[in-house]
C-alpha cells in the first residue's frame, strides 16, 4: 500500500528527470555532510574521499549482487568498510601534520582506484555492470533528514564545539585537555562512514560502478561543495551540494565551462571570502534572529557613533 | 644483465624530469610550508607553451625552449600574486593555501580543456633539433633515446646550475634563511614577499623546462597535471623542503618504478608508487632527506 501511494507520487509529484536529479544531490549531499563535519568543522583536508565512496560502493554491491543479501544490510557494511578503511589511515598519519595528511589521502584514493582496477571479482577497470535497481528518491530524502539531524546534533553537542576548538587552535584545544588525536579520528571516521553510504546509494541507483567514478576529481568536487556552501555551516553545506549539483544541469551546454567557473570560484572564495557563502551563518529561527540581534546592535552602535559626532561638533 | 641496464637508463631518464618537477614542490615547500598542488598544472601550461611557442609562432627550437621556460616563471609568479599572496597578508591557515591551490589547479586544467580541447598534441619530429630527430643511439646492447639523453643531460645542468645558485649566491642564500627562519630573516633585512616570487620564479623555470621535456618524450596534453603527482610523490620521498631529497627520491622513485614495470608488471607500477608514498609517510614523514616534521604540529 505504502510502496504504492510513493509510486504514485513519484510518478506525478516529479517528472523522471527531475527525480534523478533530486537523487543525486540527496546522495551527494550524504557525502558532502561528511565532508564538511572533516574539513568545515574539523580543518583536516582529504583529497581521497572518492576512495572511501568506492569502498562504500563496491562492498555494497558485492553484498547485494554476489552475496544476495539485504540492501539496508549492504549499506550499513558499506559504511563500516569505508569506516574501518578510514581508522587505519587516520591511525597512521592524523598524528602527523595537516600536509601529511592530505598526501596520504591523496595516495589511499589513487591507491583504492588502481587496486580496484585489477580485481577482476569486481568487474575491475572495465566496470561492473548491471547491478540492482534498489535505490530511490524516497529511500534517499530519508537517510538525508535522518543524517543532516545526526551531523547537526554532532556539531551542537560538546564533541562538536571540540572539533571546532580543534580547527581554531590546534595546540590550545590540546593545553585545554581535548584529545585532538582522538576527535580529529571522530570526524575522518564518521565523513568516511557517510561517504561509504552515499557510495553505496550510488552503486545501487546508476546500476554500473567503474573505478574512475571515484577518481581525484570525485573527492575534488565534494569538496568543492563544501567550499561553497561556506566552512562550518551544515545549512551552507546542504545550499552548497543543492547548487552545485543541480545548477549545472540547467547549463548542460556549458558543461566544459563548468569547472573553469569551480576552480576560479573556489580562488575567489578563499581569497576574498573564506565563510562562503553561508559562512558560519545558521539558516535556522535562533540562527537568524542571532544574525538579526547583531545586526541591529551594529545598526544602533553606528547610530551612537555618528550621534557622539554631532555632538562633538556642536 | 642487458635488461638490467636497459631498465637503468630508462629510470634515469624518467627519474631526470621527475627532479625538474620535483625540486618546484621542495622549493615551495621550504619556504611556505605547504604543498603547491598547482605546480603540475603549471608545468602543463609550460609544455602547451613551447608547443605553440614551436608551431603557431615559429620560432627556432632554442628559443622556444627557452622562452617557454620563462613564461612559465612569468605564470607560476602570476599563480603566486593573484592566489597565494591575499592569504600570505592575512596569514590564512594552512587549510585555505591548499583550497586555493586546488581551485588553482581546477581552473588551469579545466580552461585548458575548454579552450584549447583534450586531444594530446604531439611536437612535430621535424622542428626539433637535428640531434634530436632520428632514432636512438646503439651502445653495445643498449638502445639509449636520444630525447632520453637530452633530458638527462639538461636536467643535470639544470640542477648542478641550481644547487650553485642556492649554495654560493647572494639570493641563493637569502632562500636559505628564509626557508630557516622567515621572521629572523626579514629582520635582517630579507624581503620574504621577494623570494617568495623568486622561488616560484625558479620553480616555474624548471617547470617550463620539465613540461617541454616531458611533452618531447610523450606528448603534450591537459591531463598532465594528474602525471606531475609522480613527482610529488618523488619530493615527499626524498624529503619536503630539502632540494637534494627531491632529487634523491625522483631517481630513486623512477628507478623503484621501471624495474617494477620491467621486472614484475607495468599495472604494479603505480599501486608501488602509492604504496612506496603511504609507507613513507608511516615510517618516516620527512622523508629521506627533510626536516623533521614534529616541530609543526
Amino acid at each position: 500500500m505504502l510502496s504504492q501511494v510513493s509510486d504514485f507520487l513519484g510518478q506525478t509529484v516529479f517528472t523522471v528527470y527531475i527525480q534523478q536529479i533530486i537523487v543525486m544531490t540527496g546522495i551527494n549531499l550524504i557525502a558532502v555532510l561528511g565532508l564538511s563535519i572533516l574539513t568545515g568543522f574539523t580543518g583536516l583536508f582529504s583529497f581521497g574521499h572518492g576512495g572511501f565512496m568506492a569502498i562504500g560502493a563496491y562492498v555494497a554491491a558485492i553484498f547485494v549482487a554476489r552475496l544476495r543479501l539485504p540492501f539496508a544490510l549492504a549499506i550499513l557494511a558499506g559504511a563500516l568498510g569505508a569506516a574501518l578503511v578510514s581508522l587505519l589511515i587516520g591511525r597512521l598519519t592524523l598524528k602527523l601534520k595537516g600536509d601529511y595528511f592530505c598526501i596520504a589521502t591523496m595516495g589511499f584514493g589513487e591507491a583504492v582506484r588502481i587496486i580496484l582496477n585489477n580485481v577482476n571479482y569486481v568487474g575491475g577497470a572495465r566496470g561492473w555492470e548491471s547491478l540492482p535497481l534498489l535505490t530511490n528518491i524516497w529511500l534517499v530524502l530519508g537517510l538525508d533528514v535522518v543524517f543532516v539531524v545526526l551531523t547537526w546534533n554532532l556539531i551542537n553537542s560538546r564533541h562538536g564545539r571540540n572539533l571546532v576548538a580543534v580547527r581554531e587552535e590546534e595546540l590550545a584545544s590540546q593545553m585545554a585537555g581535548i584529545d585532538v588525536f582522538r576527535y580529529k579520528m571522530i570526524a575522518l571516521v564518521a565523513s568516511a562512514a557517510l561517504a561509504g553510504v552515499a557510495g553505496a546509494l550510488l552503486a545501487n541507483y546508476l546500476q554500473f560502478l567503474r573505478p574512475t567514478m571515484f577518481n581525484m576529481g570525485k573527492s575534488t568536487d565534494l569538496t568543492i561543495m563544501v567550499i561553497f556552501g561556506g566552512l562550518g555551516s551544515i545549512s551552507g553545506t546542504i545550499a552548497g551540494t543543492i547548487l552545485l549539483t543541480g545548477l549545472p544541469e540547467f547549463f548542460r551546454n556549458f558543461a566544459q565551462w563548468r569547472l573553469v567557473v569551480y576552480g576560479l570560484a573556489v580562488i575567489v572564495i578563499m581569497v576574498g571570502r573564506p565563510q562562503g557563502v553561508m559562512g558560519g551563518f545558521e539558516l535556522t529561527p535562533s540562527g537568524v534572529r542571532k544574525s538579526l540581534a547583531s545586526r541591529k546592535a551594529r545598526l544602533a552602535l553606528e547610530a551612537e557613533v555618528r550621534a557622539a559626532e554631532r555632538e562633538g561638533k556642536a | 644483465m642487458n635488461q638490467f641496464l636497459q631498465q637503468l637508463v630508462n629510470g634515469l631518464s624518467i627519474g631526470s624530469i621527475y627532479a625538474l618537477m620535483a625540486v618546484g614542490y621542495s622549493l615551495v615547500y621550504s619556504i611556505m610550508n605547504f604543498s603547491n598542488f598547482a605546480h603540475g598544472s603549471v608545468i602543463m601550461l609550460g609544455a602547451y607553451l613551447g608547443f605553440f611557442l614551436l608551431t603557431l609562432v615559429g620560432l627556432p627550437f632554442g628559443l622556444a625552449f627557452f622562452l617557454a621556460a620563462c613564461g612559465t616563471a612569468l605564470i607560476a609568479v602570476i599563480l603566486e600574486r593573484l592566489a597565494y599572496k591575499p592569504l600570505r597578508d592575512r596569514n590564512a591557515p594552512f587549510l585555505y593555501f591548499i583550497i586555493t591551490a586546488m581551485g588553482a589547479s581546477i581552473f588551469i586544467d579545466n580552461s585548458v580543456i575548454a579552450t584549447i580541447g583534450p586531444t594530446p598534441k604531439t611536437f612535430p619530429t621535424q622542428l626539433l633539433p637535428s640531434f634530436l630527430q632520428s632514432g636512438s643511439i646503439k651502445l653495445g646492447a643498449l638502445d639509449i633515446g636520444r630525447i632520453d639523453l637530452a633530458m638527462f643531460i639538461i636536467t643535470a645542468v639544470c640542477l648542478v646550475a641550481l644547487v650553485l645558485f642556492i649554495d654560493f649566491t647572494k639570493l641563493g642564500k637569502a632562500i636559505q634563511a628564509t626557508a630557516y627562519n622567515m621572521k629572523a630573516s626579514a629582520l635582517m633585512g630579507i624581503n620574504p614577499s621577494f623570494v617568495v616570487i623568486l622561488v616560484f620564479a625558479i620553480g616555474g623555470f624548471l617547470a617550463g623546462i620539465a613540461g617541454v621535456l616531458y611533452g618531447m618524450k610523450y606528448q603534450v596534453f591537459p591531463q598532465m597535471s594528474g602525471i606531475t603527482l609522480k613527482s610529488f610523490i618523488a619530493a615527499v620521498f626524498g624529503g619536503l623542503g630539502s632540494l637534494p631529497g627531491a632529487m634523491l627520491g625522483s631517481l630513486l622513485l623512477a628507478l623503484i618504478e621501471t624495474f617494477v614495470s620491467g621486472y614484475v608488471s607495468t599495472q604494479m607500477r603505480d599501486i608501488f608508487a602509492f604504496c612506496i608514498l603511504i609507507a613513507m609517510l608511516v615510517i618516516r614523514p620527512s622523508g629521506i632527506m627533510g626536516k623533521t616534521s614534529e616541530d609543526k604540529a
